[in-house]
C-alpha cells in the first residue's frame, strides 16, 4: 500500500488514539511529539529532499510563535487569523533567508552556519525588542474558547496538531511526486548535473525553503496556542533547530513518514529514559545522541530505511527492495 | 551556406594568469557530428563549459540558433536545446537509472507520467532498458557513460555536447556505443564531441577542430587533420612531424 492510502491509514490510526487514551500525560506527550514532527516535516522538505542542511529552523518556528502571540496580545487579532499570519510569516522569512543564502551560492556547511546565524540574530533581537516582550516574553491571555483557538480538552489540541501533520504529509507526498520534487532531489544529489538538465537550482532551493519555512512556522504557531507563552529562548532557541533536524534524520530524511516516525520514537525514548531514571536532567539529550549515532552508523536512511530493509528480507526473491522514500513509484 | 547551429566567435577564458582558451572560433553545423580534439590540458573542457554556460567567457561570443547566448546560465541554455555530458560522469548517485533520466525528461514534460514514459524511451534508445530500476551508483563504467548520455538526451536537445563519452571504455564497449551516437545524428541532433579515441573520431565526425594550448591549430576532415604536421607536433612534441616524415622516406 502506497501513497495517499497509507497516509490516510496512519492519520486515521493516530486520530483514534484519544478515543481510547484519556490520560492527559500521554496526550500531552503525543501533542508535543506531533509538534516536533511538524517542525521536522518542514526541515525534511529542504534538508531531506533538497540536501540543504539548515541548522536554524528555529528562525521559522520562532517567527510563527511570535507572530501568533503578538498579533493577539498587542493587536487583538483573532487567534485563528493570527495563526494563519504566523504560518505566512514563516514563508516570508524562508524567502528572505533563502534568497540571501542561495543568491550568495552558499552550500553545505556554509549554508548550515548561515541559517544558524540567522536564528541566533533573531533570538537576540527578540530578547531585547519591546514588541516581543523582550526578556519577559509574550503571554497569551487564557480564554478557553474555540474562537480563541483554546480548548479545554487536550484531545482537541491533539486533533488540531494531527491535522497540521496530516496536511504536511500530503504536501510532502505531492512534492515527492511532482516535477519540483524531482528537481529538488536532483539538486541534493548533484547540483551541476541538475543545472545541465535545465534545473534552475536557485529557484528550486528557494521554493523548498519557502515550503519548509511555512511548515515549521506552523509548528511554532501551534506552540504559542498550546502553551500560551513565548520567549526568545523557546521560540528561537537552538533546541528546536536541533529537534527539527534530528527527527527527520533519525526517522528517515527525504521520506514522507520519516519525521513523524522519528519524532514519535525519539520522544518516546527520551521520555522513557527520564521516567526510568527519575527525571535526571539532560538524559533525554543523551538518548537523542545515542539514537542518532546508531542510526547514522547502521542505517543512513533512518528508521524508514531499517523498515524497508526488513521488508526486503522477508520478501527476498520477489521484487528487489525499493529505496526508502520512493513511495508509490511505478 | 546556412548559419551553423552553434558558432563560437573569438572566445577566450582566463583563469588568473593562465589563458586556458585563447580567441577560439569554431562552428557546429546542423545535423552533423563535429569533433573537438587536442592534447590533455588544451582547454577543450573549458571551452565546453563556456558553451554550456557553466563558465562565463573572458571575451568573445557564443551564438546558438541565431541568438547571442554568451554568458547565459546553464539551465536556460538547456531549455534552448543545448545539452551536455560531463567528462567526469555526474550521475544522481542515490537515484535509480529511471529517476536519473526522469530529471532530464521533466524539462519538457511537467507531468510525472509523461516524464517517466519519456525516460523509458530514452533508456531503450541508449541501451539502458534492462537496468532502469538499478541505483545509478551500481552501474559499470560503460553503464554510467550511457546514463550520462541518456540524461542529456532526455532534455530533447537540438545540440548535444559530448565530453569524452568514450573515454575509459574498452574496444568492444566503444563498438557498441558508436552506432548509438550515429543514430542520434541520423535523427537530426547536432553533435559536438570532445574525444580522445581517434578511431571513433575518424568513423563518426564529419569535421574536426584541433585545440592545443588554448588555440585552434587545425581544422578539416578527420583525414586532413590527422595528416597535418601541426597536429602531429601538438600531440607528439616538437620535431615529431619531421621525424615521422623522415622515417617514411626510408
Amino acid at each position: 500500500m502506497k501513497g495517499f492510502p497509507s497516509i490516510a491509514l496512519v492519520v486515521a490510526v493516530l486520530a483514534a488514539v484519544p478515543l481510547f487514551v484519556h490520560s492527559n500525560v500521554v496526550l500531552n506527550f503525543l501533542v508535543v511529539a506531533l509538534m516536533i514532527a511538524l517542525a521536522g516535516q518542514g526541515w525534511n522538505i529542504l534538508g531531506g529532499y533538497g540536501g540543504q542542511y539548515s541548522f536554524g529552523h528555529a528562525a521559522f518556528f520562532g517567527t510563527g510563535a511570535y507572530v501568533t502571540g503578538i498579533l493577539q496580545v498587542r493587536y487583538g487579532v483573532n487567534a485563528w487569523f493570527a495563526f494563519g499570519c504566523g504560518i505566512a510569516a514563516g514563508a516570508v522569512v524562508g524567502a528572505v533567508i533563502g534568497w540571501l543564502a542561495f543568491r550568495a551560492g552558499l552550500r553545505g556547511s556554509y549554508f548550515a552556519l548561515v541559517t544558524l546565524a540567522f536564528a541566533e540574530v533573531l533570538r537576540i533581537l527578540a530578547s531585547v525588542a519591546p514588541i516581543t516582550g523582550a526578556g519577559v516574553g509574550t503571554l497569551i491571555k487564557l480564554n478557553v474558547h474555540a474562537s480563541a483557538m483554546q480548548f479545554q480538552s487536550r484531545a482537541v489540541f491533539y486533533w488540531v496538531i494531527l491535522t497540521l501533520v496530516a496536511v504536511a504529509l500530503v504536501v510532502t507526498y505531492l512534492v515527492e511526486r511532482s516535477r519540483f520534487g524531482a528537481w529538488l532531489v536532483a539538486v541534493r544529489e548533484n547540483e551541476d548535473a541538475a543545472k545541465a538538465l535545465g534545473v534552475d537550482t536557485i529557484a528550486v532551493k528557494l521554493g523548498a525553503m519557502i515550503i519548509s519555512g511555512t511548515i515549521t512556522a506552523a509548528a511554532g504557531c501551534f506552540y504559542a496556542q498550546y502553551f500560551l507563552f513565548v520567549d526568545s529562548g523557546i521560540a528561537y532557541g537552538t533546541w528546536i533547530s536541533i529537534e527539527a533536524l534530528l527527527t527527520p534524520i533519525i526517522g528517515g530524511a527525504g521520506t514522507v513518514f520519516g519525521p513523524l516516525l522519528g519524532a514519535l520514537v525519539v520522544k518516546a525514548l527520551g521520555e522513557g529514559a527520564l521516567y526510568i531514571t527519575g527525571e535526571a536532567p539532560g538524559l533525554d539529550l543523551v538518548v537523542f545522541g545515542v539514537v542518532l549515532v546508531l542510526v547514522i552508523g547502521f542505517s543512513p536512511r533512518g528508521l524508514v530505511g531499517v523498515a524497508a530493509r526488513l521488508r526486503g528480507k522477508f520478501k527476498r526473491g520477489s521484487v528487489a527492495a525499493r529505496p526508502a522514500g520512493e513511495i508509490g513509484h511505478g | 551556406m546556412a548559419e551553423p547551429l552553434l558558432a563560437v566567435q573569438n572566445v577566450s577564458r582566463r583563469f588568473g594568469g593562465l589563458l586556458a582558451v585563447d580567441a577560439v572560433s569554431l562552428a557546429a553545423n546542423e545535423g552533423r557530428i563535429t569533433a573537438l580534439i587536442g592534447p590533455n590540458g588544451a582547454g577543450k573542457t573549458t571551452l565546453f563549459s563556456v558553451i554550456s554556460g557553466f563558465l562565463k567567457p573572458t571575451g568573445g561570443a557564443v551564438r546558438y540558433d541565431g541568438a547571442d547566448v554568451t554568458g547565459e546560465p546553464p539551465h536556460r541554455l538547456a531549455r534552448r536545446g543545448i545539452a551536455r555530458t560531463f567528462q567526469i560522469v555526474q550521475p544522481f548517485a542515490g537515484l535509480t537509472v529511471r529517476d536519473n533520466i526522469k530529471v532530464g525528461a521533466h524539462m519538457r514534460h511537467p507531468a510525472r507520467d509523461d516524464a517517466l514514459a519519456a525516460a523509458e524511451a530514452v533508456a531503450r534508445e541508449v541501451g539502458l532498458a534492462d537496468v532502469l530500476d538499478r541505483p545509478a551508483d551500481t552501474l559499470t563504467v560503460a553503464g554510467r557513460k550511457r546514463l550520462e548520455l541518456a540524461k542529456a538526451l532526455a532534455t530533447e536537445p537540438k545540440l548535444l555536447l559530448l565530453d569524452e563519452v568514450l573515454a575509459g571504455l574498452n574496444p568492444s564497449e566503444i563498438r557498441d556505443i558508436v552506432p548509438v551516437i550515429r543514430a542520434l545524428r541520423d535523427r537530426g541532433i547536432t553533435i559536438l564531441m570532445i574525444e580522445h579515441v581517434m578511431q571513433a573520431v575518424m568513423s563518426l565526425a564529419e569535421h574536426v577542430f584541433v585545440l592545443a594550448e588554448g588555440r585552434i591549430i587545425a581544422e578539416g576532415t578527420p583525414a586532413e587533420v590527422a595528416a597535418d604536421p601541426a597536429v602531429i607536433e601538438a600531440y607528439l612534441g616538437h620535431g615529431a612531424a619531421a621525424r615521422l616524415e623522415a622515417r617514411h622516406d626510408h
